[in-house]
């Protein structure tokens, strides 16, 4: 589904990723760990199509389509939807309608109906109870005057709604409280198909007790130094990034 | 140079005074004399002054020059053919109920006008024909709140005063419809100028709601050279809603002057959604205690067009209040200009006054001039003034884009909703939705 091949990616003079190698199937979790700087946000935001970011090497492949010949909404339109480490705030534009707007363009892509205004609130009210969010949040600015848990239950609600192929979240756990942490957690398993993916880039294991992923990749440096099955962020738990660190070290020696 | 601009200049009085000739003669007498005198000393005023030009500087943003270079004619008489309905639906409110005054080329047409039932009392005539039958009533307040003796188009308006709308309503009285004045100009194969004067007077305790439309059709120059005049009574509630729909080839410049009684309600709503060169000038006074006074502004541009909204709220009295948000839109080449002062007097104390300007910019080439002013005499008031120029956030795009909207749509999404903080706060619920779909439609054409 993903495939990523030696990308570099570069912010106006500094090498972020320096080869990154990834390969993501159909119904699969990974998770990305890494310590702060070592670009795996950066990682998420060139997947999904930002335009700060340079990529000097490499290509990165959805469904055998260069993904970074695509625009962001081309990207989101093909199925992969990134959850935001720092959802925006768009004043004057209410939830419902900014969502209902986004399906109908994902739904006209792959040539379905659009939904109509009556069928979109009984879908998006059902989906909000699977991330316990208040419906007045629908007509509420989207993400503006949220908290933190909140923008982050919004960003599962959006999964939710437009049920991408490929998810990928950037940083959701960041700031959450451990309930919001398992609304997220349910929100993304109950997504989780044999067909869907999902990507999860992390600082902490927590979240990986309650999605637990195929597969672990640390990234250091903007490298993968060390790849492998879900044991091995209990591990990186124990003994901390500096472990595999002092490994890449050895390694590059 | 500067022999050759005072020549052209004396050039373009003496084409408005020769007009001016000519209308007197036209009217032959059949005016009521303290109008007429009131005209004549306007035209004097503008001999004396011509039209304002760069180096004043309520007009340093605005050059003027490209209307005043061209010879327009005064429509002195109504047209033998008049548009019909269907010309005109664009800018009616079909989903209203409301009183419609249309006036082509500034005169009154019974013929296109439609009236829904109005409470004792009430008066929505033509000026024209309230000159003739309501004189008296007329001159206590006709050119009492204008001063045009200091701008150009204010004396020109004054002196070629014919027609327009004129809406009284008695005190205690509510007018529960709207009141559409529908300003329709029609080019001939001359460039011409229409002069539409209104003047709405609202008595104690009395409620209006009025909404004036400029409108125009086909790509020759004309000018609408407009001045309305609103005088609030004591505890009145007076909605204002201004929409220039001008064609793309013309000139638009218009004062709307409002006295504010004590404990009135006054609200304009200032829309600016067409036209080559708009100019708007709009002066509150808030004359009583207790007065709550509010303006909203939005202007769109494109193109090479230039919007220029000065406003000058007066805080006279103690104990009122001001509220004033104006936002443009600004693609293109065009050019928009705010300028907004909030006068304070040493007796108005207790003043809370707010005002904010903000602009986007939709291009490079697109440029506003924003200046927000506060002069204040008194002591013990709440005074605050924003102002904040910018471009649609690439943040925000992105995210919407990354939930499958398009760049375009993206744009025209934000910018729909950075205008729709102030057309939410048109009441008239028909009006505000129609206004929503003109700005949408704008904003896609635009691009």
């Amino acid at each position: 589904m993903l495939r990523i091949k030696n990308l570099h990616v570069r912010v106006e003079d500094t090498d972020i990723l320096r080869g990154i190698d990834l390969e993501v199937n159909p119904g699969e979790i990974h998770a990305v760990m890494g310590p702060n700087g070592s670009g795996k946000s950066t990682l998420a935001q060139v997947l999904a199509g930002c335009e700060d970011y340079e990529v000097t090497a490499g290509d990165a492949l959805f469904d055998g389509r260069d993904l970074l010949e695509m625009d962001p909404e081309e990207r989101a339109r093909e199925g992969l939807f990134m959850a935001f480490q720092y959802p925006v705030e768009i004043p004057g534009v209410n939830s419902a309608y900014f969502l209902r707007t986004g399906l109908n363009e994902i739904r006209r892509h792959r040539g379905g109906e659009e939904m109509d205004a009556m069928d979109f609130l009984g879908l998006i009210k059902e989906k909000m109870k699977l991330v316990e969010m208040d419906e007045s949040f629908l007509k509420r600015p989207v993400n503006e005057g949220f908290s933190g848990g909140e923008k982050k239950r919004h960003e599962i609600l959006q999964l939710a709604v437009l049920m991408p192929r490929l998810a990928i979240l950037d940083e959701t756990d960041s700031g959450l409280d451990i309930d919001a942490l398992k609304v997220v957690a349910r929100g993304v398993n109950r997504l989780h198909t044999a067909e869907n993916s999902v990507v999860i880039v992390t600082h902490y294991q927590r979240l990986l007790n309650y999605i637990v992923p195929d597969y672990i990749h640390v990234l250091v440096d903007g490298r993968i130094v060390r790849s492998g099955g879900k044991d091995l962020a209990v591990e990186l738990e124990e003994k901390g990034y500096e472990w595999v660190r002092r490994d890449a070290e050895v390694l590059k020696a | 140079m500067r022999d050759l601009a005072k020549a052209e200049d004396a050039d373009k009085r003496e084409w408005y005074l020769s007009r001016f000739a000519g209308f007197e003669k036209d009217l032959n007498g059949g005016s009521p004399a303290p109008v007429h005198t009131l005209r004549q000393e306007a035209m004097q005023s503008f001999a004396e002054s011509g039209f304002p030009t760069s180096r004043d500087e309520e007009w340093r943003h605005t050059n003027v020059s490209a209307l005043t270079r061209i010879a327009f004619h005064p429509v002195l008489h109504k047209a033998s053919s008049s548009p019909n309905t269907a010309d005109l639906e664009p800018f009616t409110f079909a989903d209203l109920k409301c009183s419609q005054m249309v006036f082509v080329n500034g005169h009154y047409s019974p013929v296109l006008s439609t009236s829904a039932p109005l409470p004792e009392g009430v008066r929505a005539t033509s000026l024209a024909r309230a000159l003739a039958e309501d004189r008296e009533l007329v001159l206590t307040h006709l050119g009492r709140y204008t001063s045009f003796r200091e701008q150009g188009f204010g004396s020109l308006n004054t002196a070629f005063l014919q027609d327009g709308a004129f809406l009284f309503v008695p005190e205690n009285t509510a007018v529960a419809d709207p009141i559409h004045l529908l300003f329709y100009s029609t080019p001939g194969s001359d460039p011409t100028v229409s002069h539409p004067r209104n003047l709405i007077v609202a008595g104690a305790n009395s409620e209006v709601r009025v909404i004036e439309s400029y409108a125009g059709t086909g790509n020759r120059p004309y000018l609408t050279n407009s001045v309305s005049e609103v005088v609030a009574g004591e505890n009145a509630s007076v909605d204002h809603c201004k929409i220039a729909r001008e064609s793309a080839s013309a000139f638009h410049v218009a004062a709307l002057h409002v006295v504010e009684g004590r404990s009135c309600r006054f609200t304009s709503h200032n829309l600016v959604l067409g036209g080559r060169l708009t100019r708007n000038d709009i002066t509150t006074v808030l004359n009583g205690e207790g007065v709550e006074s509010t303006l909203n502004g939005l202007y769109l541009a494109d193109g090479k067009g230039h919007v220029d909204n000065h406003t000058l709220i007066e805080h006279v009295r103690p104990n009122c209040s001001s509220h004033e948000l104006y936002k443009g839109v600004l693609d293109g080449a065009s050019r928009g200009v705010f300028r907004g002062k909030i006068l304070v007097h040493q007796e108005a104390q207790k003043t809370d006054a707010y005002q904010s300007n903000q602009n986007l910019l939709l291009s490079r080439e697109a440029d506003v001039t924003s200046k927000p002013q506060l002069e204040i005499y008194a002591d013990d008031v709440k005074c605050s003034h924003g102002s904040t120029t910018g471009r649609l956030d690439p943040e925000a795009i992105f995210y919407l884009r990354s939930r499958g909207i398009g760049l375009q749509d993206a744009a025209s999404l934000l910018t729909r909703a950075f205008a729709a903080e102030v057309l939410g706060r048109i009441d008239i619920e028909p009006v505000r939705a129609r206004l929503d779909r003109l700005v949408e439609a704008k904003l896609r054409s635009g691009r």
